[in-house]
């Protein structure tokens, strides 16, 4: 018998009766203030959010921010000439090392948790979010659900090959439970939040 | 593994040599604990949740056949290699086989306490394969040849000046140099440069989901996606109780996790990988080693649906006051203590009697397993099996006798009060462990038995 067929066999015969799955009704608590929420939670772990009106003024952030030698990248078409375009063919993920800024966008962000949701649809490069030095998510304000269950509801039978919650910038507190901000992936996280 | 011919006591007297870290050990989690707290009263329906949480893990176990293959067809359709390992043994050599048919001698891991639990770490370096554990707490136990001693925290025993030495002596930094933000950022570029080389890259696994072949995984440092984007082969090793039905089910475990957890309202990246990226693989490694046994004991069978929180462990006094490394096992704490004795019944034996059964562990657990309650059956297992530790069971042998018998109870008693009273030395000596840390209480003038004699015949007088 194969490790396979011997496992699920033994699985079989000492796996109890069955029990019911519950009802999951936790669909949108009294989350009414998403945006404040939202941002409450998001500054209070680490992320930083600029309100913004429309992409224009993305670009003023930028000069703000960055030197003229940044290498500062984007997958929205709408701003390319204000950051580098990644291409949608696939480029290897090394090729994005030294990137200092990566600006994505998404369609839905958590306000319990101030997490955004993206895909491989929406990043291009699966490593893009985590190698660039900061990173900024583009969030219409219409687009935060209040919690998980919601968020999982929208998500619905997406067929992404990849998908990920991102909470904040990379963060570790492992040297005497110190929070220190930049681990691996970017030291900072914004969100330019059209309101 | 660690220390293994000393048992619990033995490891918790040598941790608690050092009393001023024991005290600061104790207050970083309780600290810990605190932040659990905290974020838990923000949540007004986190007890529906925890209900939830358990009654999904419930279902799981009785449907776990079934699942496990509805997940093996749908990871497949996806395109991910699904391998299946009975024990530590298969799934050592199934990634070893793995890496060896690329040429590949060199791996970047994230944390992975099923990779502990089967001690892969040294299967591959003593084949040839290099290991770099990426999760900075794991990164410092391994560069300090140790084990982690939490699951959550791995390096929650250590003082940053002992960090800081350990990157003086392995990294090169400037001696005495031990502040957090310079010894992470040092472990950064050093780590960097790793996952950028690196062509293999494991992970561990939080949650699979039946439904779509897909597996989460959750960091707060972004180290399992920055090894798995940038290999060509990213290995998956999963215990099989990881086994969700839904996808809308990670919705409450994810809500459950990180705040049992630290407290924080979810990691930084909970990261769902469904397909491999285009020109690369992903393989997925299903493990039982032991876990289809445990679910055959009806007693003990809850301890599957842990979601590895560590809000048991944090919480735990005994834990907090005799350090991970004191339960030589890859998983401590009081649910380390319900899984290990499962794995080898008589190595293990003085785990479940490392707790005082206050049951804090219970009121935290995020899927509701009654861990204490099993500590206290596993107890009596193992007593059964005649593993008891070997103090414990010279006392139990005698309590035995005297329970057994009427007049040998009453006798002991009387005989117990005096002793306590005359001569506490007899008690309060090094070999009696219950007198450690503990003073005893006043000893009463009558035992209950003499008191109800003399109460009942005053009652009985006064009819
Ligand atoms: S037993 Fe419960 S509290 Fe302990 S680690 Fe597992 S899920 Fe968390």
């Amino acid at each position: 018998m194969s490790s396979r067929d011997e496992l699920l066999k033994a699985v079989a015969e000492n796996q109890p009766m069955n029990f019911p799955l519950p009802e999951i009704e936790f669909l949108d608590s009294e989350c009414i203030y998403l945006a404040e929420t939202f941002i409450n939670v998001l500054t209070s772990i680490g992320g930083a959010v600029v309100l913004i009106e429309n992409l224009m003024e993305i670009e003023t952030y930028i000069l703000e921010k960055f030197k003229k030698s940044d290498r500062i990248v984007t997958t929205i078409p709408a701003i390319k000439w204000m950051a580098e375009l990644i291409p949608a063919t696939s480029i290897p993920p090394h090729a994005l090392s030294n990137v200092d800024f990566a600006i994505i966008d998404t369609h839905c962000a958590v306000a319990e948790n101030g997490a955004v949701w993206v895909t491989e649809k929406g990043i291009v490069n699966r490593a893009l979010p985590f190698i660039c030095q900061h990173l900024a998510v583009v969030v219409n304000a219409r687009d935060i659900v209040s919690n998980m269950h919601s968020a999982y509801n929208l998500i619905g039978t997406d067929d992404y090959g990849y998908g990920t919650f991102i909470s904040g910038p990379s963060k570790t507190a492992d040297i005497e439970q110190s929070l220190v901000l930049g681990a691996h992936g970017p030291r900072s996280m914004t969100i330019f939040l059209i309101m | 593994m660690i220390a293994p011919d000393k048992d619990h006591a033995a490891l918790a007297n040598e941790f608690n040599k050092d009393e001023q870290r024991v005290d600061w050990h104790d207050e970083t989690l309780w600290w810990v604990r605190q932040k659990r707290d905290n974020a838990v009263k923000k949540l007004p329906e986190w007890e529906e949740l925890r209900e939830a949480g358990s009654q999904i893990k419930n279902n799981v176990l009785g449907n776990l056949n079934y699942y496990l293959q509805q997940f093996e067809t749908n990871a497949k359709a996806n395109g991910v290699h699904v391998h299946w390992a009975l024990d530590a043994k298969e799934h050592n050599e199934i990634v070893l086989d793995l890496l060896l048919s690329k040429g590949i001698n060199k791996i970047v891991k994230s944390k992975s306490m099923l990779t502990e639990e089967c001690n892969l770490n040294d299967y591959l370096l003593d084949n040839g394969v290099n290991v770099i554990d990426s999760d900075l707490g794991e990164f410092i136990v391994q560069l300090a040849n140790e084990h982690p001693s939490h699951i959550v925290l791995p390096c929650i025993h250590k003082k940053k000046e002992e960090i800081g030495e350990l990157f003086h002596q392995h990294l090169g930094t400037p001696s005495g140099n031990s502040d957090p933000i310079f010894l992470t950022e040092t472990a950064r570029q050093h780590l960097r440069e790793t996952f950028l080389a690196r062509k293999a890259a494991l992970t561990g696994v939080n949650f699979a989901v039946a439904e779509t072949g897909e597996f989460v995984v959750c960091t707060n440092e972004g180290n399992a996606d920055m090894g798995a984007h940038l290999a060509d082969i990213h290995i998956a090793s999963m215990g099989i109780e990881k086994i969700i039905p839904e996808r809308k089910h990670l919705g409450v475990f994810l809500r459950l996790l990180t705040r049992s957890a630290t407290g924080q309202p979810i990691t930084t990246y909970s990261s769902h990988f469904k397909k491999p990226r285009s020109g690369a693989s992903i393989h997925i490694i299903i493990v039982d080693n032991g876990r289809s046994k445990q679910l055959g004991r009806e007693d003990f069978r809850n301890s599957l649906k842990c979601i590895r929180c560590g809000a048991c462990m944090n919480t735990c006094p005994v834990y907090r006051r005799s350090g991970g490394h004191s339960y030589h096992s890859a998983i401590a704490g009081p649910i380390g203590s319900i899984l290990a004795p499962n794995l080898d019944m008589e190595k293990h034996a003085d785990l479940p009697f490392a707790s005082t059964l206050c049951g804090s562990c219970t009121n935290v657990c995020p899927v509701k397993i009654d861990i204490h309650d099993q500590l206290y059956k596993w107890r009596q297992v193992i007593v059964k099996n005649g593993h008891a530790p070997l103090a414990k069971n010279a006392a139990l042998s005698v309590m035995t006798k005297i329970l057994s018998s009427p007049v040998l109870y009453k006798v002991a008693g009387k005989l117990g009060r005096l002793t306590m009273k005359w001569v506490p030395l007899v008690v309060n000596n090094r070999f009696n462990p219950w007198y450690k840390q503990r003073e005893l209480p006043e000893v009463p003038k009558n035992s209950f038995g003499e008191w109800y004699k003399k109460n009942r015949n005053h009652e009985s007088k006064d009819k």
